[in-house]
C-alpha cells in the first residue's frame, strides 16, 4: 500500500510536470528547461522552509512564483528564436540550474540539500495541485487566452496578422509553464526530504517532454494521461524498469507512426464526451 | 482616403518586389489590385497588413502611418486580411477560428479566464462567440461551426476566413485571391459576399484573377506589373489601357 502511494505521489508530480511542459508547447515552444524550472522550485521553496521557517504551502508557491520570473527573463531571448535554437537555449538554462546548484555551498552544494521537512500529505497536495490545473486547462481551452495560445501554436505569423499579440502569448505561456514547473518542483522536494542537483538533470527534461508526446499534444489530457501511464506501467513491470528509456524511445517511433497526436487525441475526447452525454442523457431523460 | 500608399519599395535579398508604388485606396469603395503571376500583389498585402517590413515608402491608414507598426496592432485599428493560400487554424474549430478574428478587441486576460468563481460562460466569452456565429451565418455556414476547421471543402475555407476577419469588424478588408479554388457558383455566392460586405460601409481592397469577378465589381483598379504600378481606373479604363492589355498578353 505504501508502495502504490509512493508511486502515485510522484505521478501526480510528473502529471505536474508534464503539464507545465505543455504550457508553452500550446504556443509552439518546446522546453528542455523544465527540470530546471523544477530544480529552481525545489531549492527555493527548501531554502524558505529549511533556512526562513515559512510553511509548506507559502513556501511552495514562493518557489513557483521564482521559477515563473526567472521563466520570465529567459522566455524574451526564447522569443525570437525557435525549432532546434529554442531546444538549445532552455537545455542549457537546464544545466546552468544544476552547475549553479553544485556549486552553491549555502544549499549544500554536490551533496545536496538535506533535511527538508517531510510533508505527509504530499498525496493530496500533488493532486490538489493537478486538479487546479485541470480546471485551469479546461477553462483555458474556452478563452480568449487558450485560443490565442493554439492559434500561436499552429501559425504564429497567421496568428499575429488576425490581431493576436504573439510576444505576450508566448511570454506569458513560458512563464506560467516555468510557474507550474516550479511548484512541482516545490512538492517534490518536501517529499524527498532531500534534494542534490542530480535529481533535475537532463533527463528528467526530456522524461516530461516524453510524457506530453507520447499521452497527446492535442489536449491537456494528453500529457496527464502520458505522466500516469508512463509512470505506473514501468514500476509494474520490473523486467522493463532497467530498459526505460529505451522503451521511450521505441514507443515515441511506434508513436509517430501509427499516431503522431499521441494516444489522447480531440478524436478521443470528442468520443468519449459523446458516450458520457448518451449515457447520461438515457439517465435523465 | 482610407489607405494611402506612398513610395514604397520592398526588396528581398537584393530582388526588388515592389519599387516606388503609390496607390490610394478610397473609403468605402471595391478597389481591386491586379497584375500577372509575380507582380508583387501579395507582397503590397503583406506590407499593408504588416507581415513584412517596407524597405522604404510610406503606408497610412485613416491619416496615421502603419509601416512600423506591429502586425497585431495594425489589425485593432481595422485592417482584416484573408490569405492567398488559407491559413486556417488546423485542428481548431471553425467558431473558434472565427472568434479568433475579434481577438484584439475583447480582453480577458489568463487571470480572469481562472479566478472566476461561476461555472458558466462569462459573458465576455458569450458576446465572442455569438459574434462569430453572426458572421458565419453571414457567409453561409452557419451549421459548420464544430466542425473541425481543416475538414471543411476547400471554397468553404475561404469563406471561415472572411468571416474570421469580419470579425474584428475591420474598415478595410484585403482579400487576396478569394475566388481561387471556386467554382462558378460559389464564385457567384462570392460575389454577393462581397458586395454585400461593401455594402455594410467597408472598403474592400482585393486581389484577383478572375476578370469577370473583378471588372463586375470594382470601383477602382489598379495593375502591377513586375513590382511596378502601371495602370490605374475604373474597370472601362482599365479594359482599354494598352500597357495593361500588353502586360496580359505578353505574357502569353
Ligand atoms: N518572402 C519572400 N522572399 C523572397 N522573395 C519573395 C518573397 N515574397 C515574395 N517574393 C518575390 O516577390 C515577387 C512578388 O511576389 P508576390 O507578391 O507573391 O506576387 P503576386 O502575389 O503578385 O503573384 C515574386 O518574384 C516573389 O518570388
Ligand atoms: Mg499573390
Amino acid at each position: 500500500m505504501d508502495y502504490l502511494i509512493s508511486v502515485a505521489t510522484i505521478a501526480g508530480i510528473y502529471i505536474i510536470m508534464a503539464l507545465s511542459f505543455y504550457m508553452p508547447f500550446m504556443t509552439g515552444q518546446i522546453s528542455l528547461g523544465q527540470a530546471g524550472f523544477m530544480a529552481i522550485g525545489a531549492y527555493v521553496s527548501a531554502i524558505c522552509t529549511v533556512k526562513w521557517g515559512i510553511p509548506y504551502v507559502p513556501a511552495v508557491l514562493l518557489g513557483g512564483i521564482f521559477a515563473g520570473i526567472v521563466g520570465l527573463i529567459l522566455g524574451l531571448p526564447a522569443l525570437r528564436i525557435k525549432g532546434i535554437y529554442l531546444l538549445l537555449l532552455t537545455l542549457g538554462f537546464g544545466e546552468i540550474v544544476r552547475v549553479v546548484a553544485i556549486n552553491l555551498k549555502y544549499t549544500g552544494a554536490a551533496e545536496g540539500f538535506p533535511g527538508i521537512p517531510y510533508q505527509k500529505y504530499t498525496l493530496l497536495y500533488a493532486y490538489g495541485m493537478v486538479l487546479i490545473l485541470i480546471i485551469f486547462f479546461s477553462r483555458l481551452r474556452r478563452s480568449r487566452m487558450g485560443r490565442a495560445f493554439q492559434a500561436v501554436g499552429s501559425d504564429e505569423d497567421a496568428a499575429e496578422i488576425i490581431g493576436v499579440n504573439i510576444v505576450s502569448a508566448k511570454l506569458l505561456a513560458f512563464s506560467v509553464g516555468a510557474f507550474m514547473a516550479g511548484i512541482g518542483g516545490g512538492i517534490f522536494a518536501h517529499y524527498q526530504e532531500y534534494v542534490e542537483p542530480l535529481m533535475f538533470d537532463i533527463m528528467h527534461a526530456i522524461e516530461f517532454l516524453i510524457f506530453t508526446i507520447f499521452g497527446g499534444i492535442q489536449i491537456f489530457w494528453g500529457p496527464i494521461f502520458g505522466a500516469l501511464a508512463l509512470t505506473f506501467i514501468p514500476e509494474f513491470l520490473r523486467a522493463i524498469q532497467e530498459w526505460r528509456m529505451e522503451l521511450y524511445g521505441a514507443l515515441l517511433i511506434v508513436m509517430m507512426i501509427i499516431r503522431p497526436q499521441g494516444v489522447i487525441g480531440l478524436d478521443t475526447v470528442r468520443a468519449l464526451d459523446r458516450l458520457f452525454r448518451n449515457a447520461l442523457g438515457k439517465e435523465w431523460a | 482616403m482610407i489607405l494611402e500608399i506612398r513610395d514604397v519599395v520592398k526588396h528581398f535579398n537584393g530582388f526588388c518586389a515592389l519599387s516606388n508604388v503609390g496607390m490610394d485606396v478610397q473609403e468605402k469603395k471595391i478597389h481591386a489590385l491586379i497584375g500577372p503571376n509575380g507582380a508583387g500583389k501579395t507582397t503590397l498585402f503583406n506590407l499593408i497588413s504588416g507581415m513584412y517590413h517596407v524597405t522604404r515608402g510610406e503606408i497610412r491608414f485613416k491619416g496615421t502611418r502603419i509601416d512600423g507598426v506591429k502586425p497585431y496592432l495594425r489589425t485593432k485599428l481595422g485592417i482584416g486580411r484573408t490569405f492567398q493560400i488559407v491559413r486556417l487554424f488546423g485542428f481548431m474549430t471553425v467558431l473558434e477560428n472565427v472568434m479568433l478574428g475579434s481577438h484584439c478587441k475583447t480582453k480577458a486576460g489568463l487571470l480572469k479566464t481562472f479566478f472566476r468563481f461561476s461555472i458558466g460562460e462569462p459573458e465576455e466569452e458569450k458576446v465572442t462567440r455569438e459574434n462569430a456565429l453572426k458572421w458565419l451565418e453571414f457567409v453561409g455556414l452557419p451549421h459548420q461551426a464544430d466542425d473541425i476547421a481543416s475538414n471543411l471543402p476547400h471554397a468553404d475555407q475561404r469563406l471561415v476566413e472572411i468571416a474570421r476577419a469580419l470579425a474584428l469588424e475591420p474598415d478595410l478588408l484585403l482579400l487576396d485571391e478569394p475566388a481561387s479554388g471556386m467554382n462558378p457558383h460559389e464564385t457567384e455566392e462570392l460575389n454577393l459576399l462581397i458586395l454585400k460586405i461593401n455594402q455594410m460601409g467597408k472598403t474592400v481592397f482585393l486581389v484577383e484573377h478572375n476578370m469577370e469577378l473583378v471588372m463586375g465589381m470594382s470601383d477602382v483598379i489598379s495593375v502591377l506589373n513586375f513590382g511596378g504600378k502601371i495602370a490605374e481606373g475604373t474597370p472601362a479604363e482599365i479594359q482599354e489601357n494598352p500597357a495593361v492589355i500588353e502586360a496580359y498578353l505578353g505574357k502569353r
